[in-house]
């Protein structure tokens, strides 16, 4: 932050572009758009999914060649042909969202793939590259055996080593798009540490990430495209997540606190004393017509886990569940979804929706026996409760047949909450449902629990982003290693207390 | 020893049939465990090995090539003919004209695969018709019986005699075959054009986005592959004594089973010479034992063809899973450790 005031109008950009135009086949990624990052500031590049923040990248080392009439210029010379091979030898580095890895090759290998490229033949020496995979992931402070291959490894481990490829040799700019997808907090602390190492050797760092709290701590500047067009270019200082979010969108959305008072209404569920060893200990709240309860948490505070018991995928050693006043004890979800509990899981990618089948099928899933017609489904049936649903949630599709995966994050997570309303359930638990999800988008999809919870539906809304629940519950748990740590009431409280509260 | 058994699970698995088989017909066939015998394995195998590592870049790289072996008839005659012009030639002179076509035949590949974006598949089982129809066309399938004397002229690197009095011995092509293996083996673990081809083959967008300049990429790949295939064409000529059109015509297939036995993987990214080399082998060894016990050629195929199904079941099943015990003892040990 510091240099943001270093930076003054005189020193020269590192990186200036102009006139960035870029079309694929009639889709115009890119109008117009310039960019310009000064030498070890940290620039931020902000958007909503699909703006164009990948693809100005990639143009800008070459990768894509946008139309004519560009512009680009690194340390005050003009680039007039720009390929990956010139932006190598510039010290442009980049993480790619894709990672862009080679999984057959070895750890060791693909972080120190710089001195394997080049065009001119070299002897390649493994204890060597072995030694500059290990420093760089030492930097990282992480431990992988580098000489085993890369498909062995899990994507958060294949984020590393992506990160780790980007920190490898002289960089004077370093362009990282969207590294803390798949990261845990500790690896995101460290990476921001390093990302302030860099900015302070005076490499210039530009991130793109969906994390507004990450990214306006640790940037100074901040550019903002939207549909590919350049909103404008703002200091990072006096930014507030809600201005960042107004910017991307073109939108405002007021933040209101939607609490109400529903103590008057009769207890849907209860829970009292529920425990399973090693996850969570002695949960007791009340459910009532009509509530939404926020459950928020750190990553592994017990949320999850207690969700899946009260949804019967997970049994519980003590404690008692009633639903309706009657004894809930459930062997399966099967049960649990039969009873009046429907559960949106938090991995909407993998568990929620099966990606390659259609929006139809997915979304009668959960409720098939309403729509049999003699022991068979019924298409008729099934066309027209989806239609329902469709129509109910607005849901934005072409045909009911298309595949699932062809739908934006904010319209997939409207199917996978229409499947689960298809069940007529009493509970709906919200697991993280806005992950995935366009700012844009998140707002439509708490204006349908916000509508939900007014027709009567008990609604648990499990969510690690705290001004979530503090906006859109009417109260609060916080939970902490597996217990309740705390109740909020966002009527009484200020956001930042709540926040406070939980990260504490 | 874990890692190392784990990160080469085919040519383990190779070795083992390998050694399988060779016990079986050491019992079946009195001539199959002897030295002559062994010798006559490499003698016969050489040109389908030197193929072979050529074959494997360009699987590497993430293509594939069905002309190679037209390619290699297709050196042979205009080697042959050009020499003719110039006197005679030797071997120096033979070798660089025999590489020098074939790595002009390969081009011609990368040239169609890299300029018209055409699948490797399909680009060279146009130019395997294109290069067989030419050749035909041209000698109107006349063979050559009279070559050079150098060419016909048997070179014995090594031989000894044995108890029987029959002779064991170690021909030229064994020893460019080993050269050609070693020298492949050099250029494709321990060059960094060579890594870079492993890169391509793996993730060919990576590649790009990584300065790697994808055309040379595939004139490499092809060029290597010609530069063997030239190489194996001279010396079949020599071993066969004899120029005929349609010698290697078929012999593709064979290569290209051999190469994906031995751990290549069609798609590109994965392959190592030593799998390959034992692929080759595996396949010499399994017709050498049946031709010693006597058996009818025509099963030969259908036999080759059960023990290479038998042998890419082995190794793309988890050798983890196959032998569970031994898995399980070995990551105890290196909790251990
Ligand atoms: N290779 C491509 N072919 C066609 N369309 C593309 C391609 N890459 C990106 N796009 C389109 O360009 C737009 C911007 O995409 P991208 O740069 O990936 O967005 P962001 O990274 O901001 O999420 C999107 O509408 C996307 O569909
Ligand atoms: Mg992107």
């Amino acid at each position: 932050m510091s240099n943001a005031t270093e930076t003054g109008a005189a020193a020269p950009p590192l990186l200036s572009l102009r006139n960035i135009n870029m079309t694929f086949g009639g889709v115009r990624a890119l109008k117009n758009v310039s960019f310009e990052v000064m030498p070890g500031e940290v620039h931020c590049l902000a958007g909503e999914n699909g703006c164009g923040k990948s693809t100005l990248i990639k143009v800008i080392t070459g990768v894509y060649k946008p139309a004519a009439g560009a512009e680009i210029a690194f340390d005050g010379e003009t680039v007039p042909h720009m390929t990956p091979g010139i932006a190598q030898s510039l010290g442009i580095k980049v993480i790619w969202q894709d990672l862009a890895l080679f999984p057959e090759m070895t750890v060791a290998e693909n972080i120190a793939f710089q001195t394997l490229s080049g065009a001119r033949p070299r002897f390649v020496s493994y204890p060597k590259i072995r030694r500059i995979a290990e420093e760089a992931l030492a930097r990282l402070g992480v431990k992988l055996d580098v000489d085993r291959p890369l498909k062995d490894f899990a994507i958060a481990q294949r984020q590393i080593v992506a990160i780790a490829r980007a920190l490898v040799g002289e960089a004077r700019i370093v362009f990282m798009d969207e590294p803390t997808a798949s990261l845990t907090q500790a690896e995101t602390d460290h990476l921001l540490s390093i990302v302030h190492t860099l900015s302070a050797s005076g490499v210039a760092v530009v991130f793109v990430s969906h994390r507004l709290a990450e990214v306006l701590e640790i940037s100074s500047r901040l550019t903002v495209l939207r549909d590919g067009n350049l909103v404008g270019v703002y200091p990072v200082a006096g930014m507030t997540q809600s201005r960042v979010t107004e910017l991307m969108t073109g939108r405002t959305f007021d933040q209101n606190v939607r609490a109400r008072d529903v103590s008057k209404n009769p207890v849907v569920l209860s829970v009292k004393g529920l425990s399973r060893p090693g996850e969570f200990s002695d949960i007791s709240f009340e459910l009532r017509r009509g509530e939404t309860l926020g459950v928020t948490g750190l990553l592994g505070s017990g949320r999850t886990e207690l969700a899946l018991t009260l949804f019967g995928m997970r049994q519980a050693a003590s404690g008692t569940v009633t639903l309706e006043g009657v004894p809930a004890y459930f062997s399966s979800n099967r049960e649990a979804i039969a009873a009046g509990i429907a559960y949106l899981s938090e991995d909407r990618l993998a568990l929620g929706l099966n990606q390659p089948q259609s929006i139809a099928d997915n979304l009668v899933q959960a409720s098939l026996d309403s729509i049999l017609s003699g022991g068979l489904i019924s298409s008729e049936k099934k066309r027209s409760l989806v239609a329902r649903w469709i129509a109910d949630l607005g849901v934005k599709i072409g045909k009911q047949e298309d595949a699932i995966c062809t739908l934006s994050g904010g319209n997939q997570q409207r199917v996978a909450i229409a499947k689960w309303l298809a069940t007529n359930p009493k509970v709906l638990i919200l697991d993280a449902p806005t992950v995935g999800v366009d700012v844009g988008a998140r707002a439509g999809i708490f204006e349908i629990v916000a509508r939900l919870a007014e027709a009567g539906l008990a609604i648990i809304l499990i969510s690690d982003e705290v001004p979530e629940v503090y906006f859109n519950a009417d109260r609060v748990i916080h939970m902490e290693k597996g217990r309740i740590a705390g109740w909020h009431d966002p009527r009484s409280t200020t956001l930042k207390d709540m926040e406070a509260a939980v990260y504490a | 020893m874990r890692k190392l058994f784990l990160s080469h699970t085919t040519e383990y698995v190779l070795l083992i049939v390998i050694a399988v088989i060779s016990i079986y017909l050491s019992f079946a066939a009195d001539r199959f465990f002897t030295l002559g015998n062994a010798f006559d394995l490499l003698n016969i195998s050489a040109v389908n090995i030197i193929f072979a590592v050529g074959l494997l870049v360009v699987l590497i790289a993430g293509g594939i090539d069905i002309s190679f072996a037209v390619a290699a008839s297709v050196v042979q005659y205009v080697a042959v003919l050009l020499l003719e012009r110039i006197g005679g030639g030797g071997w120096i002179s033979g070798l660089v004209v025999a590489a020098g076509i074939g790595v002009a035949l390969g081009a011609v590949n990368a040239f169609l695969v890299h300029r018209f974006r055409i699948i490797s598949i399909v680009a060279t089982i146009a130019t395997f018709n294109v290069y067989f129809g030419l050749l035909m066309f041209f000698t109107k399938g006349v063979s050559i019986y009279n070559l050079p004397d150098w060419l016909t002229t048997r070179v014995i690197v090594y031989e000894r005699e044995m108890a029987d009095g029959t002779w064991a011995e170690i021909t030229l092509p064994v020893v460019v075959m080993m050269v050609c293996v070693l020298v492949t083996w050099l250029f494709i673990t321990r060059t960094t054009t060579g890594r870079q081809l492993y890169a391509f083959g793996d993730n060919p967008e990576g590649a790009r986005r990584f300065g790697i300049n994808i055309g040379a990429m595939q004139f490499i790949a092809f060029g290597w592959l010609g530069l063997m295939a030239g190489i194996a064409g001279l010396m079949q000529a020599h071993y066969a004594q004899e120029v005929v059109p349609n010698a290697l015509y078929g012999c593709e297939l064979d290569v290209l089973a051999a190469v994906v036995l031995g751990g290549a993987r069609l798609g590109g990214g994965k392959g190592s010479v030593f799998g390959c080399v034992l692929g080759v082998l595996l396949v010499s060894i399994t017709q050498n034992g049946l031709n010693l016990m006597g058996v009818s050629p025509f099963a030969f195929k259908m036999i080759v063809g059960a023990i290479i199904l038998v042998a890419i079941t082995l190794s793309s099943a988890r050798l983890g899973n196959l032998l569970p015990a031994f898995a399980k003892t070995a990551k105890t040990e290196g909790a251990n450790r």
